[in-house]
């Protein structure tokens, strides 16, 4: 039996015990990292500042580690409102409104709670959305997972996806796409990763900035509990299979206390928008990391009363309230002598709205609790986690590999096409899919089974494209180039809907960066999207950093999820991949390279993925999708897929999918290469009428491949074997595959 | 023609339903379900879709005693219209104006899709604009099986009270019952979404004649 005591701090170690019992150690910090604390203090810290620097620089909060490398992504260009550092960045998309998007990575929860970790990942991005003043419009999933026939894994399968259904659902902001992918490198570190997508009146436009001392901080939202404590700092360690797993780091969501409080955002924004200084989620490391990171940005300081912090539970000590990573929680700093106002629209919604503290000039971060300072440490030291260059090393795998390709067996071509479209990775998600809401709202014009998904603008000609693209067996087997392939694929997606791509957001997903080899996997993936940003012009505006993904120190797959969002200026180019009539000519747009390193087939026929892949000539993938993306606004084109996973035996069967039709194809070389993967790749069709315009436009990037037909058979002809097949037989095995190795 | 569409804390398909209605022509408001005004005033009252005061009880539970569902209430008992999509036909058995209860779908979860109709009463006030019998609707719902016993069952039949019923066994709903009104005729509560069907550019119209048939009904009594 615990003893009750009058003050709940008394019980907490003094400021020498934690010096000598190093218990800052347990919570993240090194001995260096302690001892510039002391230094710059000019004194031991206690118990609640040595908690707000284990959460401020613990790599989830501060990218420490990371920011080396994050800071040469590229985030510049007309478009741009908003770049990296707040809640979300931010594209102008014209008319006075602007896009707003970030992802976000909940893997380490999903891995210990999965229904909660991927809920409150839906829930922390979209308050990272509405904080800006935006309203979310769309949500996508990134999920990896391990090997598909596992109990385990079928376990997580079933809570993440029940976690995103019902957060997104009740919430009422469709799940308009992303991804799902099977690989045994994830079998213990599940990657959830989300993506949301905001819309803006640029007018509302709001950071996360304390300015103005004398400015008031208003607390608004859920009470605080003891939920999620040191999260930040859970998520920048990696697992241990011998340890039992903290649950109290993960959080618990409630979507229906989130709505009340975006909407209460939201129409504060719009009503008091000129009051409100800045606005701020609490995400990772609660309170302690939107206030401060505000104080920061605004070159000022704060004074928090903790007292006036509403609590969810008894007895809550500053270093618990400080750290708790609670839920449906903002900060909004409001110009003095306006915040009744300001907190009326939240108490008519029955939220909190408490005034917690104020701006203050002296730049330095203040508690008080009990009527006590119980924490006094300057504002940018607390910010400005110390940098860490970590050293790179190639990793020997890559070292010895060459780009000798693997060659598949295709003995029956048919059987060969049949697998694949079996294979976890290329199958129907659609069984599961099917518990996401993705037409609340009733603007999802392209639904999940696109390329890219596709959410109209209301009131306006313009539509939004959206896609998470990743595949971490290419940047397994070459990091740049696996890189530089993620952006391309997802610039294809959107480019084969008829948008244009405008900007990027990312999730880095990587083990422990530590490891030089890891370090070496994170370097180069990212220099690989950067340069390819560049080309393609969409500036990455946002993204979040996942490390430590490692169980037994083994690392997953280098896995860098990329976002990608893209505009129609007019929704009449919206094209979809669907094959329309019969008698449309089909073309493959693109080079059809012989490259089976890292592909589906090789992995289907080997249980792994070898080889060094061949190097990508972005420029001229980059003339291939602009190319694309001509005959998609020139209407020249009835349906365009791009070609991915599987090759172009896949792509070919995908566009039949749904339609009543079949196609007639000859293909000018060895059967194996219609299961080849190489970026920048289309199965297109186009109307008899437009054949000639479209030839004209694309020169030699397209190649005649045959006609769609009302024969509802694939027959494609290649130089040494047919493929010859029911639609419905190749249709029955991508629909049924996936939920048949589930059951 | 007036209606109006209530919010419920944690109704998610209220603008769906407002944008619905708007290009409809059946225009409408908003009134806040914590309100208690009269709503004598409208032709036609729309309970939307969503998770009222987030659903953590029995679905619907909490919203029948929000205060603007006597006003509800009067409404159906004076014979304006009364419209419950979703969660708003969730709302209405709960609160009586309709019989039975929507239980957890059969196999549990959410489905999103679209389902075929089988339009049942071609007469009705919220059917006579269909020149088809069976329509595509969205559906978005955990909770959408409709159960009844077998008295309120056979009743219905005989009353013409069905007025959708699915094609398919979608969730496990009794009779595959998917929409029902009450004995007059001017009650109505349905699991599928015709609001998300109203524009071709998202792809699917079948909703139009659903509002369609409202207005219809409206012009022909001349209420208001």
């Amino acid at each position: 039996m615990v003893e009750m005591v009058s003050n709940p701090m008394a019980n907490e170690p003094n400021p020498t015990d934690i010096q000598t019992t190093k218990l800052y150690e347990a919570w993240g910090l090194t001995e260096h990292e302690y001892d510039l604390i002391v230094d710059e203090l000019g004194r031991l810290p206690n118990y609640t500042e040595t908690g707000l620097f284990s959460a401020m620089w613990s790599e989830h909060c501060s990218y420490k580690k990371s920011k080396p490398v994050l800071r040469t992504f590229w985030s510049k260009n007309e478009r741009v409102l908003q770049g990296p550092g707040e809640g979300a960045g931010i594209l102008d998309i014209g008319d006075n409104q602007a896009v707003v998007f970030k992802a976000e990575s909940h893997n380490h929860p999903s891995a210990v709670e999965p229904y909660e970790g991927a809920a409150t990942g839906v829930e922390g991005i979209l308050r990272d959305i509405f904080s800006m003043g935006a309203q979310p419009i769309a949500v996508l999933d990134s999920l990896q997972f391990g090997d598909v026939t596992s109990k385990q894994t079928q376990r997580l399968i079933d809570g993440v996806v029940a976690g995103i259904a019902g957060y997104g659902n009740a919430i009422g902001i469709p799940t308009v796409g992303g991804a799902m992918n099977f690989d045994a490198t994830y079998q213990h570190n599940p990657l959830v990763n989300v993506m949301a997508v905001g819309l803006l009146d640029q007018d509302l436009l709001h950071v996360g900035k304390a300015e103005g001392a004398g400015n008031v901080v208003l607390y608004v939202g859920a009470t605080t509990g003891r939920d999620g404590i040191q999260g930040a700092t859970f998520a920048s360690a990696e697992f241990d299979s011998s340890e039992d797993q903290n649950r109290s780091a993960v959080q618990v969501g409630d979507p229906f206390m989130e709505k009340l409080v975006m909407d209460a955002t939201i129409q504060a924004i719009q009503e008091y928008g000129d009051v409100i200084v800045g606005v701020q989620d609490m995400g990772a490391a609660g309170l302690v990391s939107s206030t401060a990171e505000m104080a920061d940005k605004a070159g000022m300081g704060m004074i928090l009363d903790l007292d006036q912090v509403p609590q969810r539970e008894e007895n809550m000590t500053p270093y618990e309230l400080m750290l708790s990573e609670s839920q449906e929680r903002m900060i909004l700093v409001v110009k003095k002598g306006h915040e009744d106002a300001v907190k009326q629209i939240f108490t008519d919604a029955d939220l909190n709205a408490i005034v917690i503290g104020e701006v203050t000039d002296n730049k330095q971060y203040q508690l008080t609790f009990d009527g006590a300072l119980v924490a006094d440490v300057p504002v940018d030291f607390l910010t400005s986690a110390p940098k860490v260059e970590l050293p790179q090393t190639e990793p020997a795998r890559l070292v010895e590999a060459t780009t000798a390709q693997y060659q598949p067996e295709v003995t029956d071509a048919t059987a060969v096409l049949k697998q694949l479209l079996a294979q976890p990775t290329i199958a129907s998600k659609a069984a599961l899919y099917r518990h996401f809401d993705c037409s609340v709202r009733a603007d999802t014009v392209i639904k999940p089974g696109g390329d890219a998904a596709v959410v109209r603008v209301r009131g306006t000609e313009k539509a939004l494209a959206m896609t998470t693209d990743i595949n971490s067996r290419y940047t397994y087997l070459n990091p740049y180039i696996g890189g530089q392939w993620a952006i391309l694929e997802a610039a294809q997606n959107i480019v084969a809907t008829g948008a244009e791509p405008i900007g990027i957001t990312d999730c880095l997903n990587f083990g422990n960066p530590d490891d030089p080899e890891i370090y070496y996997e994170l370097a180069q993936s990212v220099a690989g999207i950067n340069e390819v940003a560049q080309v393609i012009n969409t500036p990455v505006i946002s993204g979040n950093v996942s490390l430590y993904n490692e169980t037994d120190g083994t690392a997953i797959y280098p896995t860098p999820m990329v976002g990608m969002v893209g505009l129609h200026t007019s929704t009449d180019d919206i094209t979809t991949i669907q094959a329309k009539q019969a008698g449309d000519v089909v073309y493959l747009v693109g080079e059809l390279k012989a490259q089976f390193n890292g592909s589906e087939i090789q992995h289907m026929q080997t249980g792994s993925v070898s080889g060094d892949l061949f190097s990508i000539n972005v420029d001229h993938a980059q003339a291939v999708q602009a190319k694309i993306l001509e005959a998609a606004q020139s209407h020249y084109v009835n349906s365009i897929h791009d070609i991915a996973e599987g090759g172009l035996g896949v792509a070919a069967s995908e566009i039949l999918f749904g339609t009543p039709f079949g196609a007639e194809l000859t293909l000018a070389a060895p059967i194996g290469n219609a299961f080849s993967e190489a970026p920048s790749m289309f199965i297109v069709t186009v109307a008899p009428a437009e054949q000639a315009v479209f030839e004209a436009l694309m020169g030699d990037e397209a190649t005649k491949l045959g006609e769609i037909t009302e024969n509802p058979t694939l027959k494609l002809v290649a130089q040494d074997q047919t493929i010859n097949v029911s639609v419905s037989d190749v249709e029955s095995m991508y629909k049924d595959s996936l939920w048949q190795q589930l059951q | 023609m007036k209606s109006v569409v209530v919010r419920f804390p944690g109704s998610n398909c209220d603008e769906d339903m407002f944008y619905a209605l708007q290009e409809l022509g059946l225009n409408p408001s908003f009134v806040s379900a914590q309100s208690d005004i009269s709503l004598a005033d409208y032709d036609a009252i729309f309970l939307p879709g969503g998770f009222s005061y987030g659903d953590y009880l029995r679905t619907g539970a909490i919203a029948r005693f929000s205060p603007i569902m006597q006003a509800v209430q009067a409404a159906a008992d004076n014979g304006q219209l009364v419209v419950g999509i979703c969660n708003g036909f969730q709302i209405l058995t709960e609160s009586g104006l309709l019989p039975g209860q929507l239980m957890m779908n059969e196999v549990p979860g959410f489905i999103c899709d679209e389902t075929l109709l089988q339009v049942e009463q071609a007469e009705s006030a919220f059917t006579n604009a269909y020149t088809t019998d069976e329509i595509l609707i969205p559906v978005a719902h955990a909770d959408g099986r409709y159960y009844a016993d077998e008295q309120t069952l056979a009743d219905l039949e005989s009353n013409h009270q069905i007025v959708f019923k699915y094609t398919s066994n979608l969730n496990g709903s009794e009779d595959m019952i998917a929409g029902i009104t009450n004995k007059q005729g001017n009650v109505l509560g349905m699991m599928p979404h015709p609001e998300r069907a109203v524009d071709p550019l998202i792809g699917n119209t079948d909703g139009q004649n659903f509002f369609k048939s409202i207005l219809a009904t409206v012009a022909t009594q001349g209420v208001n």
